[in-house]
């Protein structure tokens, strides 16, 4: 009968998928790695890569927590990100000479203190996370964590925020002049009543979209990463990225091996692979970000360095890495987050 | 004598039963007139072009929908012919079986998932895949849509089995026809209209599930809905416009197949 | 629909009763298994411990409902008050849900009684036109209406165009885009159920009384309207809960400012949370609401004697 045959179609296909040899499972931000290169992975190596994407450092925590491990070769989890997930014995370690290309990390991004000697993880990207106005709206000066926290009333209820933990605490911390994982009580709950009142003026929490809100023009101000705006500056040219005087986020994404890694061949020849000058330029082409490999000047758009996103300006504040707090704190951090999603 | 002409027509229905067509459609036509829009932006309009469709099949993203297709389709065969096998026997154990006491909590159970909110369910799901170490991937989203889809596949079932006498198959047997010859050449083919119905709400059941999926799929692993939402949330894209053109086309079909069927079953 | 599953046919239909058991196991089997056990696996998970960054340890304890209506302050010691969040976000979501059900009713009842009353080859015409948005997806659904009404999409701009409004209307991201998402996305589950009840209803009756000099629409009131009830409730059901449960809406429309019951639930799988036996005691609760809701619902069927 009909239904017979395409059944046994459905068979042979499911077949044909387990089968295939050389594959590799990718856990990756979305919007970041250019297709192309994907595939001239695959041209070079023979490895059929699939990959799933997430949108926050905690989701894909979340997702690798909840039986995600042992499905997954590789993730791209940024600086604290690695600290945590090496303390919670998600990693595995990549031994001296495995990683036949590892002499072509920069030298400022070889000894990271999250990942000392690099026996987990590679250098990725680098970028900052401020925010961006859609100066037609807002001529103001953008250069303060004002327009966030306490925003103009022409933009009140037009800002999106990104919808990562880390990410939104730490400029929240940076506006208050408070460090990153303190104690204090009294501010804690300053901080968690500043942010209560900000909320009243965000219009929405969203990672995926924070472009494709500011270029049509749902929103006129825009928690966004700084290659993320250099694209939506393509779009529209009015979009200028923030740096707040009182500081902003800086971070290094890197990929890492994870334990129990279904195809760990595979995932250090990806390793090998990012560590081609030729090749991680293409990805800082595509997203705009900073690279760590030596020798990839040449291969790097012109335009990256003049980048009004990677340049800040005298006046800028501190750039700051998340902090990565004990459990206690980060109770309290947890419920900061949580009165504010709620 | 009857001067308010017709007692079935009252003021404003009709209006707002346009509206209500009205309302339906407006989105999905929207979405389907800016599908052949040339432009890269779906802001701007920039005349007509069949561009996203090629995109499509050839652009950047086709390789992962055409592989998301290919999963959605196959789990929905497979999860409605399973599912409509298993609704069949349980149609016919409850509505032929006679009083017993497990009639009523057979019945519950086989009602359940549709009792329970979707997203109640993904959730037990995931933590019931979990707790037992099944690693999600392919089976795991088969596993779950085939759970869900049996209700589906049963209520059209058992209305159907109500509707038909048990005099045909009692005269069957009284010719001395077996139970199980009279199962399968008078109550089966009476049936059919029903059978094919579940099957066919069953299978537009699980290619349209999002929820469930997104959360018992396995690494890689994408069905159609799961990855048009990935896409979407990154912005609505006139490729995924093309995708949904195309997918309300299927639904057509399938709704004048299901249509032809009923017109076919004259034992109404 | 429910009350017709119920009384299932005649007593007297035991053709098949010595097979039973076999034709009922395959459904025990796979609904037992795969829905049954995971739910009461999920009672379980809503009394054990957080473990710290996700996952759960093996220790009951009533703390995921404790946090769920107790509020001991930001640090966890204060003395404890209720905790009004989580009702809010329960209370908000029964409430849109409502909304949309009586939105779904106000223009559903209408449209069903007239599908129901045109004549045989329209009255399939029409059912087809309902029929299918219903099956495209709910998702394409969702975005495409989030397409229609944001700030400067085709609606705005043709308002703004024709010179109705002169500024955009703001609708995307507020509770009001989500009401439309909710009412849009069940609007097909309201009709359906109301036609077949419509379809089903003897005529005459609404002749005799408009002979008794009943006005048409104390005849709809009085006469109709408690003849069709068991689909007015139905398709009533059929909307309020999954509405209830929804977070496509909400979190496609909304903004994911404001949280429902199911993008709560969701948050705490697949967000930043990570807290699932927090997510397993609020799908409890949930759950728990529909099914006193449908028990009732079962029990008034009963009482009121209604085949349907």
């Amino acid at each position: 009968m009909k239904r017979l045959t395409t059944s046994a179609m459905a068979l042979a296909l499911l077949a044909n998928t387990a089968a295939a040899e050389g594959e590799l499972v990718i856990y990756h931000w979305f919007e970041y790695i250019p297709a192309e290169l994907l595939e001239k992975f695959t041209t070079e190596t023979g490895i059929n890569v699939t990959m799933d994407t997430y949108d926050s450092n905690e989701a894909m925590l979340a997702s690798l927590k909840a039986g995600g491990m042992g499905t997954y070769d590789v993730a791209v989890p940024g600086d604290y990100m690695v600290e945590i997930m090496t303390n919670e014995g998600l990693l595995d370690t990549i031994a001296d000479g495995e990683l036949a290309n590892k002499g072509n990390i920069a030298a400022e991004w070889a000894n990271p203190a999250f990942d000392p000697g690099r026996t987990h993880s590679i250098p990725y990207q680098w970028g900052s996370t401020s925010f961006s106005v859609n100066t037609e709206d807002y001529d103001g000066d953008i250069n303060t964590t004002d327009i966030l926290f306490n925003p103009p009333k022409e933009i009140s209820g037009k800002i999106n925020m990104l919808d990562s933990q880390g990410e939104v605490l730490a400029l929240a911390s940076l506006h208050m002049g408070i460090p990153q994982c303190s104690n204090d009580r009294e501010q804690l709950s300053a901080l968690n009543d500043m942010l209560q009142e900000a909320k009243t003026h965000w219009a929405s929490f969203n990672s995926d979209t924070a472009k494709e809100v500011l270029v049509s023009g749902d929103v006129s101000v825009g928690m966004i990463y700084d290659g993320f705006s250099a694209k939506a500056r393509e779009d529209r040219a009015s979009i200028k990225y923030a740096f707040p005087t009182q500081g902003y986020v800086v971070w290094m994404d890197n990929v890492v091996l994870l334990k129990d890694a279904p195809n760990r061949d595979s995932a250090l020849a990806f390793m090998d692979f990012m560590l081609e000058p030729e090749n991680i330029a293409a990805v800082s082409n595509y997203a705009r970000y900073g690279l760590g490999v030596k020798g990839a000047e040449e291969f790097l758009d012109p335009e990256l360095a003049s980048l009004p996103e990677s340049n800040p300006p005298a006046t800028a504040g501190a750039g700051a890495f998340i902090a990565v707090c004990d459990e206690a704190t980060q109770a309290v951090y947890d419920q900061i987050w949580t009165n504010l999603k709620n | 004598m009857n001067v308010n002409t017709d007692i079935k027509t009252y003021a404003g229905f009709r209006f707002i039963t346009l509206l209500c067509v009205v309302i339906l459609y407006a989105p999905l036509i929207v979405v389907t007139i800016y599908s052949f829009n040339a432009s890269d932006s779906i802001t701007t309009w920039a005349g007509w072009s069949l561009r996203w469709y090629a995109d499509v099949f050839t652009g950047p993203e086709s390789a992962k929908f055409q592989q998301a297709a290919i999963n959605s389709f196959s789990i929905a065969i497979i999860a409605a012919t399973v599912s409509t096998a298993i609704a069949t026997a349980s149609a016919t154990a409850i509505v032929r079986g006679g009083k017993y006491r497990l009639r009523t909590p057979s019945l519950a159970l086989i009602t359940l998932p549709i009792m329970v909110p979707e997203i109640v369910l993904a959730v037990a799901t995931l933590i019931f895949f979990n707790a037992i170490g099944f690693t999600r991937g392919y089976v795991t989203i088969l596993i779950a849509h085939i759970a869900f889809c049996i209700p589906f596949a049963y209520l059209p079932i058992q209305a159907r089995m109500q509707g038909i006498e048990n005099t045909y198959e009692h005269a069957a047997m009284d010719l001395y026809a077996t139970k199980a010859q009279a199962f399968k050449r008078i109550l089966l083919p009476l049936m059919t209209p029903g059978i094919i119905s579940g099957f066919l709400l069953a299978f537009i059941v699980s290619l349209d599930d999002f929820i469930i999926t997104n959360f018992v799929k396995g690494a890689g692993i994408e069905t159609l809905p799961t990855a048009i939402f990935g896409s979407v949330k990154q912005g609505l894209k006139p490729n995924i416009m093309a995708i949904s053109t195309m997918l309300l086309s299927l639904s057509v079909v399938m709704v004048t197949i299901s249509y032809f069927v009923s017109k076919f079953d004259n034992t109404k | 629909m429910a009350g017709g599953a119920a009384s299932g046919g005649s007593v007297a239909s035991d053709t098949y009763k010595n097979a039973r058991h076999w034709l009922l196991m395959p459904s025990w089997l796979v609904l037992g298994f795969f829905v049954f056990a995971p739910v009461c696996v999920m009672v379980i998970y809503s009394f054990l411990t957080k473990e710290f960054r996700g996952g759960v340890t093996w220790e009951p304890t009533l703390a995921a409902y404790d946090q769920f209506f107790f509020d001991r302050g930001l640090f966890g010691d204060a003395d404890p008050t209720l905790q009004w969040t989580y009702i809010e976000i329960f209370w908000r979501s029964i409430w849109q849900a409502g909304l949309a059900t009586i939105l779904s009713l106000l223009i559903g009842f209408p449209t069903a009684y007239y599908i129901a009353t045109r004549p045989a080859n329209t009255r399939a015409l029409w059912v087809f036109l309902i029929t299918i948005p219903y099956w495209v997806n709910l998702l394409i659904r969702t975005v495409s209406m989030k397409f229609l009404l944001r700030d400067e999409g085709p609606m705005n701009n043709s308002l703004l165009n024709i010179g109705i409004i002169s500024e955009p209307l703001q609708i995307i991201n507020t509770n009001l885009a989500v009401q439309v998402g909710l009412f849009y996305s069940y609007l097909p589950f309201m009709v359906l159920p109301i036609y077949a009840a419509v379809d089903r209803y003897n005529f005459t009756m609404s002749e005799a009384a408009s002979d008794l000099y009943a006005t048409k629409w104390a005849t709809l009131r009085r006469i109709v309207l408690p003849a069709v009830k068991p689909g007015v409730i139905a398709g009533c059901i059929l909307v309020f809960v999954p509405s209830l449960g929804a977070f496509l809406a909400p979190d496609l429309l909304g903004g994911a400012k404001n949280f429902m019951i199911g993008s709560l639930i969701e948050e705490q799988f697949k967000g930043n949370a990570g807290n699932w036996p927090f997510g397993a005691a609020a799908s409890m609760i949930l759950l728990s609401m529909v099914l006193v809701l449908l028990m009732v619902f079962a029990h008034q069927q009963r009482r009121a004697g209604a085949t349907t």
